[in-house]
């Protein structure tokens, strides 16, 4: 039985302008420990804020449901401490934070988790190697972490830069909203072979994406096909190929 | 949105607690007479052993703040203050010199304790004997506590170099010639409201003379602290850079917590000659009030630099996290040909604090320069102005100003109000403004608290990101002091 990421019937809603409006609408899923999942849908099936419903994003309410993370009622805990148990997620528009140097952020949160986790933090120096084993790994330069986060990075550096955050934080779980937008094939390369380096029975990861091309690279064990806020099939790594051959229609049609 | 109540929920917890140097010190102490006449002001010369002269000027300070009116055209607003309901002079009752530590009283020690100085520092600051020459610290400190410097360390280090150092009441005794030339030379007795109220009834504060060609061995440094009830505090700051002098000072303020309202009306004026470097900065953490507004320091401060001489360079770096009301522009004349004037600030409001404060760059002399970086982060209910004047005279060919304003917003019950005054004499000289407006956002709080960081920490590096221009003007120790005090005042803010 799987206890690692267990999501049953979630329902969620954001304020829009003054009314609710619902998007998560009962949605079941199970990522087992050590699988890579895929989420792929149209446009507004509500993908992003399933990950940030996740993440612990306030804006949204959730309604009902449960998520449950290694038995733990992940939606009562606060985002730094989903953060402290395990939980990235690699937003798909990396957010600006002016003055904020890229490496002091990054040590910030570092030590941040491993106090909460009781390890010992690491000193400047400590970070310093650490950081820079993984940037040469993703083709970066130490310049970037000498940069403000995120700010003037093109959208290939952003997302670079989350997967730098990713490996940094050795998260149990990782959603990866769309990080294959907006990169070039090289960029694509680097970065799948980022996620797939931690592959592996202690790692498991929910990757959200549009297109298969993320998929060639990142093999996943299982393909979710959302739409309507809910999953409505899911199978193998097949299901990814029959969509970018047939697109959406056919399952949306079987649902209806 | 839930983060919104919960901020109001967070904000409102926000009482007293948050200010770690509300404490009173039980320390006995003797009065001038309440209410403010000559009488007054012929006590505290009396009890000051001052020369005649000094007496004269305070006097004349005094009628010419008889005739004026205090001001109204300020952002901030605040109840007419009775100046008849206040003493304008407390000192601690003095005691003969203690022998060691133990020795000293407790209660005064503690304060220092509480206030972070260091204990080999507060052996000093006590006045142990002997313990100044124990070893070497970086940093000199004059502490002043209500109206009376109680103490200044590492007077005979300095003197061996030639910088004088000490209170300004020792200064008008011992080095009256000095004080005679520079004293209201920069602020005149009658220059505004607070600064003549100042110069009848200032009963400490710092003298800071460095001769030509010195740069002087350490930082200089002045705690001041408003201990007692109903207690004024009017300091008196006067720093002098000879020709190629370079000095460093840092400020400090405290205060306990209080229901009624304290006046604190300063006066500080620099004078810097041909290549003298005046650096200044600033750290106020002066008790704002309560969440409700009651309470706290009326910070009314009139500070202003003469670069007198050529190539002369007047620096501030201001700080300012405390306070009820803050109103003050540390400013620059700019007099000397080549002459540099800088102003750095940060000034943070949060519940009901109110800031009215920025500086003016006054440029008389060709090829002046100045630089205004200004960081205004407001929250809760509070309000804050930048408000700055940059005046080319006719004389000021080539002159230069750069100037940049900046505004953070946490929550939407705030205010923040950028003035600006440009008077441009000469064709030749050169005025640059630029203005921004931002809050942190959900985004950005989310962002980082995704990566594990606290709500509060999260917030402290955003706005410590805002000032970073600022900060990294401040000496080292201080740097690290005021992120502290920001990420403090700013606690339970975020919305």
């Amino acid at each position: 039985m799987n206890d690692f990421l267990k999501i049953s019937g979630l329902c969620a809603q954001i304020d829009d302008n003054g009314t609710p409006k619902e998007i998560l609408r009962g949605l079941d899923l199970d990522v087992p420990k050590g699988e890579i999942h895929a989420i792929m849908g149209p446009n507004g099936s509500g993908k992003s804020t399933l990950s940030y419903v996740l993440a612990g994003r306030e804006d949204y309410e959730v309604t009902g449901g449960s998520a449950h993370f290694m038995g733990e009622d992940l939606l009562a805990l606060e985002p730094e401490e989903r953060a402290a148990l395990g939980v990235f997620l690699a937003f798909q528009a990396p957010v600006e934070l002016p003055g904020v140097n890229n490496a002091n952020f990054l040590r910030t949160a570092v030590n941040a988790v491993r106090r909460a986790r009781k390890e010992d933090e690491l000193d400047a120096v400590g970070f310093l190697k650490a950081v820079r084993a993984e940037t040469k790994h993703l083709h970066m330069s130490d310049e970037m972490l000498k940069r403000n986060v995120n700010v003037g990075f093109s959208g290939g550096e952003k997302k670079r830069n989350e997967v730098l955050q990713m490996r940094m934080l050795r998260p149990k779980f990782a959603i990866l909203d769309e990080t294959d937008s907006g990169l070039d094939i090289d960029a694509l390369r680097i970065v799948a072979e980022g996620v797939n380096s931690l592959r592996g029975p202690d790692f498991s990861a929910l990757i959200i994406t549009h297109h298969q091309r993320l998929l060639d690279y990142i093999k996943p064990d299982r393909v979710h096909v959302m739409a309507k806020g809910r999953i409505i099939h899911s199978g193998g790594a097949e299901v990814a190929l029959a969509l970018e051959a047939q697109g959406y229609q056919q399952y949306l049609e079987a649902v209806a | 949105m839930p983060a919104v109540t919960e901020t109001r929920e967070a904000v409102e917890t926000l009482g007293q607690s948050t200010y770690k140097w509300g404490f009173e010190t039980d320390i006995e102490m003797e009065f001038a007479p309440k209410g403010l006449s000559e009488e007054t002001i012929r006590f505290i010369s009396a009890r000051k052993q001052e020369p005649e002269w000094m007496l004269d000027w305070r006097l004349q300070a005094f009628r010419a703040w008889q005739a004026m009116e205090e001001p109204t055209w300020q952002k901030p607003e605040y109840p007419a203050i009775d100046y008849q309901d206040a003493f304008y002079f407390a000192e601690p009752k003095k005691k003969p010199g203690p022998k060691s530590l133990e020795e000293v009283d407790p209660e005064l020690l503690r304060t220092y304790e509480k206030l972070g100085i260091p204990l080999h520092e507060q052996a000093i600051l006590a006045g142990v004997e002997g313990a100044d020459q124990a070893e070497r610290l970086p940093v000199a400190v004059d502490a002043v506590f209500d109206s009376v410097s109680v103490v200044t360390t590492f007077r005979k280090t300095l003197e061996e170099a030639g910088v004088i150092f000490c209170p300004i009441s020792d200064a008008i005794r011992e080095h009256p010639e000095l004080v005679k030339r520079y004293l209201g030379s920069v602020v005149p007795v009658s220059d505004n409201f607070f600064a003549a109220l100042n110069s009848a009834v200032f009963t400490d504060g710092s003298f800071v003379y460095v001769p030509e060609g010195v740069r002087c061995p350490m930082e200089l440094s002045t705690y001041f602290r408003i201990n007692a009830r109903n207690t004024g505090q009017f300091e008196r700051t006067l720093i002098i850079c000879e020709d190629r002098a370079t000095v460093s000072y840092l400020e400090g303020c405290t205060a306990p917590m209080r229901d009624e309202n304290q006046l604190h009306a300063a006066v500080v004026e620099l004078v810097a000659m041909n290549d003298a470097t005046i650096k200044y900065s600033t750290v106020q953490n002066w008790y704002p009030g309560d969440e409700n507004g009651k309470g706290g320091i009326y910070n009314f401060v009139t500070k202003r630099g003469a670069c007198r001489g050529r190539n002369a360079k007047i620096s501030w770096t201001q700080v300012e996290t405390g306070s009820a009301i803050t109103w003050k522009y540390p400013s620059c004349i700019l007099a000397g040909e080549g002459s540099v004037g800088e102003f750095y600030s940060v000034a943070v409001t949060n519940n009901r604090q109110q800031a009215d404060t920025g500086t003016k760059m006054i440029h008389l002399a060709p090829n002046t320069r100045s630089t205004i970086i200004a960081k205004t982060i407001s929250a809760g209910h509070s309000d804050s102005t930048y408000r700055g004047l940059v005046r080319m005279m006719p004389k000021a060919r080539g002159a230069r100003n750069f100037t940049q304003c900046d505004s953070l917003l946490i929550g939407d019950q705030c205010g923040a109000h950028t003035v600006p005054y440009i008077e441009n004499r000469n064709m030749t000289a050169r005025v640059e403004h630029e203005a921004t407006t931002s809050k942190i956002s959900e985004d950005q709080l989310f962002y980082c608290r995704s990566r594990g960081l606290s709500e509060e920490d999260a917030v402290g590096l955003i706005v410590n990101g805002f000032c970073k221009d600022v900060l990294k003007e401040l000496p080292m120790e201080f740097a690290v002091e005021a992120q502290k005090l920001l990420q403090l005042s700013l606690e339970g803010s975020v919305g």
